[in-house]
């Protein structure tokens, strides 16, 4: 299953970084979206995977009973989702701007700022 | 926008007070059980979002009555906040502390300063959704 | 357990003036008076809490009563005091500074609630001691940086944004990646707990992988030799006191994250990632001074120099003796100072000639002498000349690398300190000194309460260059003792964990 896993994420790398290459301001942000997602997966990855065991305390207990899956790992994910959910939001109201204002939805005519 | 689609208008009148109490059920569940104020936040903004759905701006920055900034601006503040009383109880920043009490409905109740904390994360997720969707709604009409 | 209060305060702080100015986001008076006072808060309390660690030696506070390794810690050491200080300074000056210059409609559209925000995300970065948390308070500091960029949506604005946006998201998603493998490695991410353990590790090569993503990723923050190509393209774009506040602070952050990964968590000395890191100081000086050589645009100039400053606090870091540290923390809060300073001053020649471009200004010393010293006394303090903050910074690094026998690096350092020389006369002679062409001139403007408040902040700048020069004996030993902290890894782990590994 982790080998499994480890080819999605290198492909979802692979992929984030083609489309990170596009001229297209669009692809670009979806190469962002990709790329995000592919950390995300690389975290639950690494983090070892524990098939059907919730990291949840029966009640009345201190302690999960057996192996669990990590929760930090999962917590870890959770932030991160966040956090890239409102990035991406914030660049997707930025293209739409740059759109609006450049008039054009490519990197080859946004070199002004360039030297 | 123009409201196309008929069935869509009519569940959504129906969805919509359902997904806010949902959205509520889930802030009030979310401390030992799965839930919480991130998540009754996106409930909530993708109940108003629906909304938005099948009517336009106008009528949904009406159906919220507030502005989207003002829900950010008190969540912020409500959140940050709710770390202070640990630090005068003597303990470090958000430091949790908890009020047992009974009142007359719910019966037992314990209240405490992670669901002020909650109630923050909910009013923050809100604001920042529904300011970032409404702004760009409002530069698509 | 008697928790130190005080070590929040900096973060708690910005993001209540920031949530209070979101509060009254409808009246300009309220957010004004909540920025300054915010801001002072912030010096204030930065303030106590050097003092506090100079006598009581590093500060550590467990979020919520969870304990380390568990439980998120804020650490204050010496450094990140330091850091924080300066931060306040900065703070204080943008706050005053933004008084006289933001204008209505940015003011509206949330200049100071996300100023607010930036600043909780620094001081958030400097204090935390927790992998994650690091990340979390760069991204902070990064959401509300990109909104302050497009803060008046010029054509300019959004080419900058969108590649500065870029390359941070690409610089956070390796960030967050090197995160995930050293969870996985480690099955930690305390700061402290991560570096008692890596000792044991035996898989060497996944550690030099993970230390070079995040060199990568902070080398990108950062703004080193060969990813600095962002700031270059995007900080000539926003309002000025957008400018002077990334410019002083966000790049350091970069660096002050280098700073405490490669003396902490990763072994350095002797390895590659030392060697490295001596040619990135080497070329960042290099690449920065002469990109700035071939600019005719006065914010453009500034911004090439930032980078090549980069390099000598790098340099600082790469030769890993306590000297060379802490000259480059010492350099760390010259160049906050002096090139605030630097692009605040562009602001004000902005607003009497209308124009950042060298050859459409001249006249200003005639004009304006006062401006024309203050400008002298930041671009000497960044050339590096006696008695201000730059000769100091710049004499402890290069010191430093005579005493280490890396003489290519004192070379180029040297050269690179007469290169900003021949920079900031350019300025000075285009600007300041030259006549204007005839058809531009605009008679002197009557001083408006706004820019008597610009100004007052530029001369308190200037002021602090100079003083920082004069007490170079005890601000030397501030950051002789940051610079002991930060190799004294012993005493960090067991300030966080209690026990001596």
């Amino acid at each position: 299953m982790i080998t499994l896993m480890s080819f999605l994420v290198g492909g979802l790398y692979a992929a984030a970084i083609y489309m990170i290459m596009r001229r297209s301001i669009v692809k670009l942000v979806i190469g962002l979206v990709l790329l995000s997602n592919a950390a995300n997966l690389l975290i639950f990855t690494s983090a070892g995977m524990t098939r059907e065991a919730p990291p949840l305390i029966p009640y009345g207990a201190l302690a999960p009973e057996g192996a669990v899956a990590d929760p930090l790992a999962q917590a870890l994910i959770l932030t991160a989702i966040v956090i890239g959910f409102g990035v991406l939001a914030f660049a997707v109201v930025l293209i739409h701007r740059a759109y609006e204002i450049v008039q054009a939805d490519d990197m080859d005519q946004m070199k002004d700022t360039d030297t | 926008m123009n409201s196309l689609s008929l069935v869509l208008r009519t569940t959504g009148y129906f969805l919509l007070p359902l997904l806010l109490i949902f959205s509520v059920f889930l802030l009030l569940r979310g401390h030992d059980e799965p839930g919480g104020g991130f998540i009754a936040g996106l409930v909530a903004a993708a109940a108003v979002c629906l909304h938005l759905f099948f009517t336009d701006v106008p009528s949904t920055r009406k159906l919220i009555h507030i502005d989207p900034r003002d829900l950010l601006g008190w969540g912020l503040f409500l959140a940050t906040v709710s770390g202070v009383p640990g630090v005068f109880m003597g303990d470090a920043f958000f430091t949790s502390q908890w009020v047992e009490l009974t009142l007359p409905i719910l019966g037992e109740t314990k209240l405490g300063t992670p669901l002020l904390f909650d109630i923050g994360v909910y009013a923050v997720v809100i604001g920042t959704v529904l300011t970032i969707v409404l702004s760009l709604a409002e530069a698509e009409e | 357990m008697q928790s130190p209060t005080l070590l929040a305060l900096p973060i708690v702080i910005p993001l209540l003036a920031g949530a209070l100015s979101l509060i009254y986001w409808r009246s300009r008076k309220a957010q004004r008076i909540i920025g300054v006072l915010g801001s002072s808060g912030l010096l204030i309390a930065s303030g106590f809490l050097m003092e506090k660690i100079w006598r009581e030696g590093t500060l550590v506070m467990h979020m919520g009563n969870w304990h380390a390794p568990f439980g998120i810690v804020l650490v204050g050491d010496m450094l990140a005091a330091f850091m924080v200080l300066m931060t306040g300074v900065s703070a204080v000056t943008t706050a005053f500074y933004a008084l006289g210059s933001v204008s209505k409609q940015h003011e509206h559209f949330g200049f100071y609630p996300l100023m607010h925000l930036l600043l909780a995300g620094v001081n958030g970065a400097f204090l935390t001691g927790d992998v994650f948390n690091l990340y979390v308070w760069f991204e902070v500091m990064l959401v509300a940086s990109f909104a302050l960029l497009i803060l008046g949506g010029e054509r300019a604005q959004m080419e900058g944004a969108i590649k500065y946006v870029t390359l941070n998201l690409v610089s956070s998603a390796m960030f967050l990646s090197a995160i995930g493998l050293l969870y996985g490695l480690m099955g930690t991410l305390n700061m402290a707990d991560i570096a008692m353990k890596i000792g044991e590790l035996e898989d060497t090569a996944m550690i030099t992988v993970v230390s070079m993503l995040f060199l990568m990723a902070f080398g990108i923050k950062a703004a080193a030799f060969p990813l600095f190509f962002w700031l270059p393209a995007s900080y000539h774009t926003p309002r000025v006191a957008v400018s002077a506040l990334f410019a002083g602070l966000l790049t350091k952050v970069g660096v002050y994250a280098l700073f405490r990964f490669f003396t902490l968590i990763f072994p350095f000395e002797g390895t590659l990632s030392q060697s490295l890191m001596v040619w990135i100081a080497g070329l960042t000086m290099v690449t920065g001074v002469l990109g700035a050589a071939a600019q005719f645009e006065f914010r453009r100039i500034l911004s090439f120099h930032i980078v090549s400053q980069i390099g000598y606090m790098l340099m600082g870091l790469a030769l890993f003796t306590p000297l060379a540290l802490a000259g480059g923390i010492y350099f760390i809060a010259h160049n906050i100072v002096a090139k605030s300073g630097l692009f605040l001053i562009s602001g004000l020649v902005f607003r009497f000639k209308g124009s950042y471009e060298l050859k459409e200004l001249g006249g200003v010393y005639r004009q304006y002498p006062m401006l024309a010293l203050l400008f002298l006394i930041c671009a000497f303090s960044l050339a590096g000349l006696p008695p201000l903050s730059g000769f100091f910074a710049k004499f402890m690094v290069i010191r430093a690398g005579v005493e280490e026998y890396a003489w290519w690096l004192v070379a180029t350092a040297l050269a690179v300190g007469f290169m900003t020389l021949y920079s900031m006369v350019k300025i000075w002679a285009e600007v300041f000194w030259k006549e204007q062409e005839v058809c531009h001139i605009k008679p002197p403007r009557k001083f408006r309460g706004g820019t008597r408040m610009m100004y007052a902040t530029v001369i308190m700048l200037a002021g602090l260059t100079i003083f920082m020069g004069l007490a170079m004996e005890p601000l030397f030993r501030i950051c002789m003792m940051a610079a002991e902290q930060l190799m004294d890894t012993d005493g960090y782990i067991q300030a966080v964990l209690g026990v001596t590994p």
